[in-house]
């Protein structure tokens, strides 16, 4: 039997056809995308997910959106003309489980990068795992850990503003719109107290006062004791929530106040995510206004990137999925995990990407990094990237209900999110 | 001979941990060092509830108190790593005996709810001080400060080296109070402590001191895991890490030395594969502990005791 595929040293004419044959097929468009690359092996990029505990209503919407960002990534030609594979892995929403996760994620599935963490104190418990593995970690968290200085060289937010820079735009608008008097609702752990700690500077600088904080312990399923203490002089309710009590939260509210007089109520949307706002209960919410980091109601004006970002990820007009009207998405967050994607994707390009040993120029091209555009890679809005804080900076939006609907009456500059750095990371070593 | 018996088994397994830190893949070798610690975890809650028949629901206070004793310690004072890991200890004694000063008033079901109730309240007292400790976001210990007389404690090598040596001291000396009078005393009062009362015992002193001792060890242990691993968090002192201990010791077996390692490795890996698996990961391990008691009650070790190696300590 004769092989006729093996020729040991393949004649003139041979490669004078193959080159045709290969030139053709560029011509033609036909050959493979992932043609360039000098190994053709996936891209493996690791997803701590929170597909179980406290955060598993972010961590379903977290992994769609991923896998459309995916979808889009490898259709249009992949990472440095390789096709690119995400491997998710439950972290239990558990901080000891998170710096478990990055290991298995970089040791033992090979993946080149790790990205998608969103509740903070995962962050902080897998930051240093990751730190001493020397593999890039893209958080899409939004906490202030990361341009704090609290993390390492190798952690990075380049997809979602932190809560710092969301808090301190909001204070402008909401002390000369809605009132300068303003009571606090918060939870209390490290997130609420960011928003105390931030936004009762950022109010005070804008000349008002936050007159009360009231924290709630996490561990709290009721709330309706807290509200007496809601000051009467109070102009500006500001609540913010997070965890399976928001709804509980937010009905009390409305329970509280009935159909009587009330203050202007602010909220962040984090007390409503993966909630209908049409849910019962929640009538009164009519004329309250709440931030989101993306407008969860498709807007009149929304962009062409917006509608085929909605699309893509599989989210109808209203915030919903198209397969299901009452799975609510967590869309003020979602966006940053397909952002992330795109930011890797132009990193790695950038960096030449071939394999770990290149991990390292990753993170240099990222620092290097100073605003994203926005388009279909960016569908939030355009952003601006702090190489040294390791942090981005987008716009925010303040959104009004209105007919049982969420519509943006404000967005803030971006100057608005802007404070003095607190770290420089890339005068730390790798 | 007997003696021998056990103390061979003992250091051969801290042999085999050993050869492990050459030949275990990278992603195992680090789990390992990690059981380790939560190994120490388990013995010291092994000494409290399989030897001297405390359950306890808040041993979380106690691995909490060695966390942020050691972890405060060096984040705010800068501290190095030598006296962190030292107040963590003692953190974890100085906490066990206050607590059992006013738990060891009650037993049984009191116990455990009243030790439940420490624990929780000192969760809570983290988050609510959370301007020192960031409450449920935690501290990142800095790679500086993880230094221990010019070890780097973020070293994958350094880390399982210094793991290795910690649960190896614990091992023995758990080892060695077992076999000492004052561990015959401890079973003597989970065996039936009206009786130690009539021998000349006083319980309420013999269980005060184990669960001391067992403070110590949850304190060690969470003293190291904060240095080990850089990150000092509430979760960490959560109702859960009560539990853990728990199951790791009914697991493996409860009043047998070896049995809270066993069982941390067990539990570990159980949920590491079952994850790769399902989501639904934390069925499968409550599936596997309902069968263990069904079948086994008195976990791997302490079932193999009974029917086989009956010098096993």
């Amino acid at each position: 039997m004769t092989n006729k595929l093996i020729t040991p040293t393949p004649s003139r004419r041979t490669i004078l056809k193959g080159m045709a044959a290969g030139g053709a097929l560029l011509a033609t468009g036909l050959a493979p995308r992932f043609t360039q690359a000098q190994s053709s092996a996936p891209i493996k990029l690791g997803f701590q997910l929170h597909r179980t505990g406290i955060g598993a209503s972010y961590g379903r919407w977290y992994e769609r959106t991923a896998g459309a960002a995916l979808t889009a990534l490898n259709e249009a030609g992949g990472i440095n003309g390789r096709p690119v594979e995400i491997v998710f892995e439950d972290d239990g929403t558990d901080p000891k489980r998170g710096a478990e996760v990055v290991e298995k994620l970089t040791s033992q599935a090979g993946c080149d990068l790790i990205f998608g963490t969103l509740f903070s104190h995962v962050v902080m418990g897998s930051a240093p795992r990751a730190g001493e593995l020397k593999v890039p970690y893209l958080v899409c968290s939004e906490g202030h850990h990361v341009a704090s200085g609290a993390l390492n060289r190798w952690t990075l937010q380049p997809g979602i503003t932190d809560v710092k820079s969301q808090v301190q735009s909001m204070a402008p608008w909401v002390t000369s719109t809605l009132g300068k008097k303003i009571t606090m609702v918060f939870p209390d752990y490290a997130f609420g107290h960011d928003h105390r700690d931030f936004f009762t500077a950022a109010v005070a600088a804008q000349g008002g006062e936050v007159i009360k904080h009231i924290a709630i312990p996490p561990t709290e399923t009721s709330f309706t004791r807290y509200f007496p203490q809601i000051p009467s002089d109070t102009e500006v309710l500001y609540h913010v929530m997070v965890g399976p009590a928001v709804l509980t939260f937010v009905k009390e509210l409305g329970e509280f106040y009935g159909t009587g007089a009330r203050p202007e109520i602010f909220g962040f949307i984090d007390s409503l995510e993966a909630v209908n706002i049409a849910s019962p209960g929640l009538e009164f919410l009519e004329g309250t206004h709440f931030w989101e980091g993306h407008p969860r109601y498709k807007q009149a004006d929304a962009s062409a990137a917006e509608t085929a970002y909605r699309a893509a990820v599989g989210v109808d007009d209203t915030g919903a999925s198209v397969s299901d009207p009452a799975d609510i998405a967590t869309y003020a967050h979602m966006f940053s995990a397909w952002e992330t994607l795109f930011v890797i994707r132009d990193a790695m390009t950038t960096a030449g990407y071939q394999g770990p040993a290149d991990r390292q120029k990753v993170v240099e091209a990222m620092e290097a990094m100073v605003s994203f555009a926005e388009g279909n890679d960016h569908p939030q809005g355009p952003k601006v990237f702090n190489g040294k804080t390791h942090q981005a900076f987008g716009l925010q939006s303040v959104s009004k209900v209105e007919g049982g609907r969420l519509t943006r009456v404000h967005q803030t500059a971006m100057e608005d999110g802007f404070y003095p750095d607190e770290v420089d990371y890339t005068t730390q070593s790798f | 001979m007997t003696a021998d018996r056990a103390l061979w088994l003992h250091l051969g397994v801290l042999a085999a941990l050993l050869a492990a830190h050459f030949i275990a893949p990278a992603y195992h070798h680090t789990n390992i060092a990690r059981i380790m610690v939560l190994a120490i975890y388990a013995m010291g809650y092994n000494i409290a509830f399989g030897y001297t028949g405390l359950l306890s629901l808040g041993h979380a206070l106690l691995f909490g108190a060695g966390l942020y004793g050691a972890g405060l310690l060096v984040y705010h004072a800068g501290a190095g790593a030598p006296a962190a890991l030292v107040a963590g200890v003692l953190a974890g004694g100085a906490m066990a005996c206050a607590v059992g000063l006013l738990a060891l008033r009650t037993a049984g079901v009191a116990f455990m709810i009243v030790t439940l109730m420490f624990a929780q309240a000192g969760y809570l007292t983290i988050l609510y001080f959370g301007s020192y400790t960031r409450g449920d976001e935690g501290i990142v210990i800095p790679r500086a400060a993880r230094m221990l007389g010019g070890l780097d404690l973020s070293d994958d090598g350094t880390r399982y080296l210094v793991a290795l040596l910690l649960f190896a001291v614990a091992l023995l000396v758990n080892l060695a109070l077992v076999r000492s009078p004052f561990g015959r005393i401890m079973v003597a009062m989970r065996e039936n402590e009206e009786r130690s009362r009539m021998l000349g015992f006083n319980p309420f002193t013999v269980k005060l001191a184990a669960l001391t001792v067992s403070g110590l060890y949850a304190g060690l242990s969470g003293a190291a895991y904060g240095l080990l691993f850089g990150y000092v968090g509430a979760s960490l002192a959560s109702v859960q890490y009560s539990i853990l201990p728990l199951l790791y010791v009914l697991l493996g077996g409860a009043g047998t030395v070896l049995g809270p390692f066993l069982g941390a490795l067990l539990m570990f890996y159980l949920i590491d594969y079952a994850s790769a698996v399902t989501d639904a990961h934390q069925f499968v391990t409550g599936a596997a502990l309902v069968l263990l008691i069904l079948f086994a009650p008195k976990g791997i070790l302490g079932t193999l005791r009974a029917r086989a190696i009956r010098w096993l300590p």
